[in-house]
């Protein structure tokens, strides 16, 4: 379904690593977890792809294929940016921080 | 229609909060973001489990919406404004389906909950109490939903614009990027459908760009706005944020939704399905 399922840093029952890449992170001003701010992937491009509420803890995670990514976020304390590299299957991580 | 009729601002929204015979709907498929906080006075909405049959793979009918409404405290002269979540996916499927069944007075906030909270107006928790009405809903206007024959008779001949993103449309993935892949049988396209991701007509705060970019938008991608258009994503929910730019705002005349979309379509035996990017 398309709402957007909330976000932990636990991955979803079924997530299969070896054949799946998860983009996983927080989103932080001065170091602490800002929940509630507006995740959006955006493609090498610039192109919108996907957006996710971070949780509470501030954890984001979304499903993408290898390439280069942004993750940006728009919060109530500001906006950032940061860019991933997914590489193939796995699990990447990666840290935005608004101000 | 035009961007007044169909469209309320967040200034307005707010002005309006205790407005006579106004009444604000969220509309999410998660509806916990409404129990944590929701625009004063809005009532909810459950994309899944109330306007979805729940036995058949269909909307409510006629009489179950009617009990919807009424149940909801809306009557048949309030003007529903409506918003939710991602981009006012839902809220916009909800207009179109409140257009469906006959409702004319009712309208989007423009951006949504995303603007809204960014904006830092005031949420509330309190759960309004409404009074039961006697709702009455038309028959459904077959004018603005599209149906999987239509669909493929459609390929070549109507503009089929495809509102999922690229890898989406391509075949590579069969859902969004931030959800389990899952649905479809197979992944790719409609043949001769355009893919103009609904993103391209939203702006970063989930706000409508404005017509004279949405009109360019849809030129620059090749629609031919001497045909009718079908438009159409995974499960109907971000074509209806396509359909209310091109419809509702830009007042294209024979626009439709097919909310079958990918799900039923990906699925059909025989039916002729095209991958790649669809350019070469």
């Amino acid at each position: 379904m398309c709402g957007a399922p909330e976000q932990t840093a636990e991955l979803p029952a079924g997530t299969d690593l070896s054949k799946e890449s998860v983009l996983v992170g927080k989103v932080t001003a001065s170091g602490s977890p800002i929940g509630g701010a507006y995740v959006r992937l955006l493609d090498g491009t610039g192109e919108f792809t996907a957006e996710v509420v971070s949780s509470a803890s501030g954890d984001y995670r979304f499903f993408a294929r290898p390439g280069t990514w942004t993750v940006r976020a728009l919060s109530r304390s500001g906006n950032g940016q940061t860019e991933v590299t997914v590489g193939g299957p796995g699990l990447f991580t990666s840290e935005v921080s608004v101000a | 229609m035009s961007r007044q009729d169909a469209l309320v601002s967040a200034d307005w929204a707010e002005q309006n909060l205790d407005a006579q015979n106004t009444v604000f709907v969220e509309v999410d498929e998660d509806t916990t973001a409404y129990d944590g906080g929701h625009i004063p006075g809005a009532v909810k909405l459950d994309w899944k489990t109330e306007l979805q049959d729940p036995v058949r793979r269909d909307f409510v009918d006629k009489a179950g919406f009617e009990e919807l409404l009424s149940s909801k405290g809306i009557s048949n002269d309030d003007t529903v404004i409506l918003y939710g979540g991602n981009n006012n996916w839902f809220a916009a499927y909800a207009y179109w389906y409140f257009k469906l069944y006959g409702h004319d007075a009712v309208k989007l906030l423009d951006g949504g909950r995303k603007k809204w909270e960014l904006d830092g107006r005031k949420l509330d928790t309190e759960v309004p109490q409404r009074p039961r009405t006697q709702y009455t809903a038309k028959e459904q206007d077959t004018a603005i939903r599209a149906f999987r024959d239509e669909v493929v008779n459609a390929i070549g001949a109507k503009n089929l614009v495809d509102v999922r993103s690229p890898d989406e449309f391509s075949g590579k993935l069969l859902a969004p990027a931030h959800l389990p892949q899952e649905q479809a049988q197979r992944g790719g396209h409609i043949p001769s459908a355009l893919n103009v991701p609904w993103s391209k007509a939203a702006n970063e705060d989930g706000t409508f760009k404005s017509d004279d970019e949405l009109r360019k938008l849809y030129e620059e991608q090749g629609l031919d706005s001497s045909r009718p258009t079908i438009a159409y994503c995974r499960i109907g929910e971000r074509s209806s944020h396509t359909w209310f730019a091109l419809h509702e705002l830009l007042g294209e005349q024979d626009v439709k939704n097919y909310d079958g979309s990918w799900t039923e379509y990906g699925s059909l035996i025989g039916v002729p399905i095209e991958t790649g990017d669809g350019k070469s």
